[in-house]
């Protein structure tokens, strides 16, 4: 009723670059679709597989990874580590026949506000299109 | 769980209250369970506002509060302070960020704009309710650093932190400090000689009531962590007893033994006792054991006769020293690629193909010609120098991607000097482009190509060979699409800069990162380049990266401003929002330990458990995202905090009637 097929995107941003890019985002007034849930994160890095997991279960149509660019992570190497993990993850996906294109792992540094509303965009119109996640159909927590 | 917590949104103005129906979201955030108060204010962040804080919290008892309001990196710590003040462990306190994540970019949308916040609060309320209460660390520190290399990096950062009053211990592996600064003849842009601005230097270093010098010594080993090193350090023999020493430098001037000189770049010969250059400091000789004729051959002893302060060792060994050290900075500089890798341009084949460091040679006045440039294979005055710049650089596929930044300039400098010793000389210059980026840098390529007359000829060489006494090298000119056949008496090659020999294994020792040339790895390429990847070391100079002296002296001078700064604290204090393992599910797989980039988490050799420690954790929590068993933890972001948050956000959103609905 209340979604109108407003998809729920839960994004986990880390609070060097990504999270910071959301904040210019609306330091500038950019305007982009209130469907993403933001959860700060300390890097991407720091992002269990259960995490994302989890928000896909509990009913979220997508979930994006917003971290630091290559060679930019705060702590060196956090965004190699959730590069690799999303990864495995997809690959895991695809294996079972679920639908890896829900999870988007991004590189959006602190300077590119822009960059974050457009992936928000870009990404609720790919998850409308998509419609509803039907894990929550076969996958029980 | 804290159960009495206390919310407090800001209307920013209108910033939030234009776009949050700031009444519909108080009544909405005071059903929340475990939200004891909720109260609206216009700008908490004005000085009434946080006294309204700082009051409800006393009055109301609250376990911790919430401010919602703008990014967290504005007032998180205005409203942490308040909580110290009233007593209250800081880490209660959190920010939901409803302005800059809510109200601005959903201003169209007033309704979904309300929604949205009420949403970040109870995410954040989740949070909060699990937050534990978390003490910074403090731990002693040794106000004494240890400055590894004496080159002109080691020089300067040592001579800063010793005017500021701290103890430091020079170490260098060769017998002098100096590196190869000592080596130029003269230094670009302005043309003094080192000699006249680095003896000076070495001298105070000498003199300095705060600087203890180690030459002739290397790290052993190394332990502990910032504020609180143990280093062992090697001294090697020197078979000469530098206390009784006066340096009058007899012994050398009867060595009968002549090795090739390794300051001269091996071209010319120096002594088997020796010091390395005339103004060496110290300046008390070593026995190269090698070549000395005693040790190899039994017979000799001269200088243990000559010497008049019956200062000569032979049984002289290795001493290991302990110390104790709050800081290091890593300035072990660089070496050149050894020639003999460039066989085209007949390196290692002809004599009077040289590089860059031994054209410094030729040309210095200290040199093997006291400054009289003449090549090396018939010391005949060359008539025509051809040099080639980036031999080795810029070279993905066969050498070094990168660019070794000085010789574009060091050349310019060389052919320069070259013209004013042989006034009828000619000089060549072979290069892809001129970066002459550094003050004064772009005019000094210019006079020397304008009125030095120094040839610069764009393009490569492909091949360098002999015809009679002289070298024939073949090359093409980009500009002109010509190919350039040119006979000349020498070639000097700008070959690569490397890190030093025996980077990797120092890095080893020190467990420093380095990239995977070798060169060490600042913490952060724009942020941190002084500061390496662990905690307490610091790099300065060439030993992070190509460069010139300017820009080394800076960087040293940064890296001795980052000591300085450390050591005007009595302990240091670390964040305590780090990792956190749980010895009882820890099963000592050791992923943490692999994972964790600044090594700070490692299985204690005893018992295999993880344990972390709490200096050098950043806190990325990296680690508790790769443990297997859930053991280690992410204080205050745990995996409950952020799958409770994650429920709230995946909550269908609340149908709050708001007054833009209306
Ligand atoms: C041919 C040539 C010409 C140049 N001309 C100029 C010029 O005209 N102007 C200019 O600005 N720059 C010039 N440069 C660049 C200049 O040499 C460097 O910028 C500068 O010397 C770097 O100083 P450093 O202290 O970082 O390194 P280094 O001079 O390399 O010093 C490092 C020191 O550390 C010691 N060391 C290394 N490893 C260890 C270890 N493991 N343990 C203990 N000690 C160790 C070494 O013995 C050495 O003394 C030139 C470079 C070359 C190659
Ligand atoms: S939180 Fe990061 S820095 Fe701290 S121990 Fe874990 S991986 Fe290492
Ligand atoms: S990853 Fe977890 S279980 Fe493995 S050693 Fe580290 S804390 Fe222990
Ligand atoms: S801090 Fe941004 S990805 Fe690591």
């Amino acid at each position: 009723m209340e979604e109108k097929r407003e998809p729920k995107i839960v994004g986990f941003l880390c609070k060097w670059c990504t999270s910071a890019a959301a904040d210019l985002a609306g330091t500038s007034r950019m305007q982009y679709p209130p469907s993403i849930r933001p959860i700060k994160v300390m890097c991407s890095g720091s992002v269990d597989m259960s995490y994302i997991l989890r928000a896909l279960l509990m009913g979220a149509d997508g979930v994006l990874v917003g971290g630091c660019h290559p060679a930019d992570c705060h702590y060196l190497s956090g965004n190699y580590k959730a590069r690799r993990r999303i990864a495995i993850l997809k690959s895991i996906f695809d294996t079972l026949d679920l639908d890896s294109e829900r999870i988007e792992l991004k590189w959006i540094s602190a300077s590119e506000g822009k960059k974050f509303a457009d992936t928000v965009k870009e990404f609720n119109d790919k998850l409308s299109e998509k419609g509803p996640n039907d894990f929550t159909k076969s996958w029980n927590l | 769980m804290n159960k009495r917590i206390g919310v407090f949104i800001c209307h920013c103005g209108l910033n939030i209250a234009g776009t949050v129906d700031v009444d519909a979201l108080r009544e909405a955030v005071g059903k929340i369970r475990n939200v004891v108060y909720v109260k609206n204010y216009i700008f908490l962040c004005s000085q009434p506002g946080q006294e309204m804080v700082s009051d409800a919290v006393k009055e109301h008892k609250l376990d911790g509060f919430i401010v919602a309001n703008c990014s967290p990196t504005l007032h998180e710590k205005t409203f942490r302070t308040i909580a110290i003040k009233l007593g209250m462990n800081p880490y209660l306190v959190e920010v939901a960020n409803i302005r800059e994540q809510s109200s601005w970019p959903h201003s169209k949308q007033p309704d979904y704009a309300t929604k949205k916040a009420l949403k970040i609060i109870k995410g954040t309320i989740k949070k909060l309710e699990r937050n534990i209460e978390l003490y910074t660390q403090r731990v002693g520190l040794t106000k004494r650093a240890l400055v590894i290399g004496g080159g002109i990096a080691g020089i300067q950062a040592a001579l800063d932190i010793a005017d500021g009053g701290y103890e430091v211990l020079l170490l260098d592996r060769k017998q002098s400090i100096g590196g190869h600064m000592a080596q130029i003849s003269e230094t670009f842009p302005t043309l003094d000689c080192p000699q006249c601005i680095m003896t000076p230097k070495m001298t105070e270093v000498a003199q300095h009531p705060n600087i203890k010098l180690y030459t002739y010594s290397e790290v052993e080993e190394i332990s502990g962590f910032i504020g609180n090193f143990t280093v062992k350090l090697r001294q090697k023999a020197r078979y000469v007893d530098w206390d009784k020493c006066t340096g009058c430098g007899e012994c050398i001037a009867k060595c009968p033994s002549k090795p090739l000189s390794e300051f001269n770049r091996n071209l010319c010969k120096g002594t088997a006792i020796y010091r390395d250059f005339e103004q060496a400091v110290p300046s008390y000789p070593v026995i190269n054991k090698e070549a000395c004729l005693y040790f190899q051959k039994g017979v000799c002893r001269v200088c243990e006769k000559v010497c008049p302060a019956a200062a000569i060792n032979y049984e002289d060994k290795d001493i290991i020293k302990e110390e104790k050290i709050g800081a290091i900075i890593i300035a072990t500089g660089y070496d050149l690629m050894p020639i003999q890798a460039l066989g085209e341009y007949g390196a290692g084949k002809y004599k009077d193909v040289v590089d860059g460091m031994q054209f410094e040679r030729l040309l210095a006045s200290t040199g093997p010609y006291a400054g009289n440039v003449k090549r090396p294979s018939d010391q005949k005055v060359p008539e025509s120098v051809v040099f080639i710049q980036c031999a080795g650089s810029r070279d993905p596929e066969t050498h070094y991607p990168y660019c070794s930044k000085i010789c574009c300039m060091y050349t310019a400098k060389q052919a320069l000097l070259y013209k004013h010793n042989v006034h009828h000389g000619k000089a060549y210059i072979f290069y892809i482009d001129i970066r002459s980026n550094g003050k004064g840098y772009e005019e000094f390529v210019q006079r020397v190509q304008e009125e030095e007359g120094v040839v610069y000829i764009r393009g490569k060489v492909s091949k360098v060979f002999k015809r009679g006494d002289k070298l024939v090298v073949w090359g093409a000119d980009t500009l002109t699409g010509q190919t350039v056949e040119i006979e000349t008496d020498l070639v000097v090659l700008a070959s690569a800069m490397i890190p030093s020999t025996g980077s990797l294994n120092l890095a080893s020792k020190t467990r420093l990162a380095t990239d995977k040339f070798g060169w060490f790895s600042e913490a952060h390429p724009k942020l941190r380049p002084v500061e390496s990847v662990t905690g307490g070391y610091f790099l300065a100079g060439t030993a992070q990266a190509p460069r010139d002296i300017p820009e080394t002296v800076a960087q040293a001078s940064g890296a001795a401003s980052k000591v300085l700064a450390l050591f005007s604290n009595e302990y240091i204090e670390s964040d305590p929002v780090i990792a956190q393992v749980d010895p009882e599910i820890c099963n000592r797989c050791g992923y943490c330990e692999s994972v964790c980039a600044y090594g700070a988490v490692k299985l204690n050799p005893k018992t295999r458990i993880a344990e972390v420690n709490e200096v050098l954790c950043e806190g990325c929590g990296a680690c508790a995202a790769t443990c297997p068993s859930g053991a280690i933890s992410h204080r205050n972001n745990s995996r409950k905090q952020i799958f409770d948050m994650i429920s709230v956000a995946t909550e269908n959103y609340d149908q709050i009637t708001t007054k833009f609905d209306k």
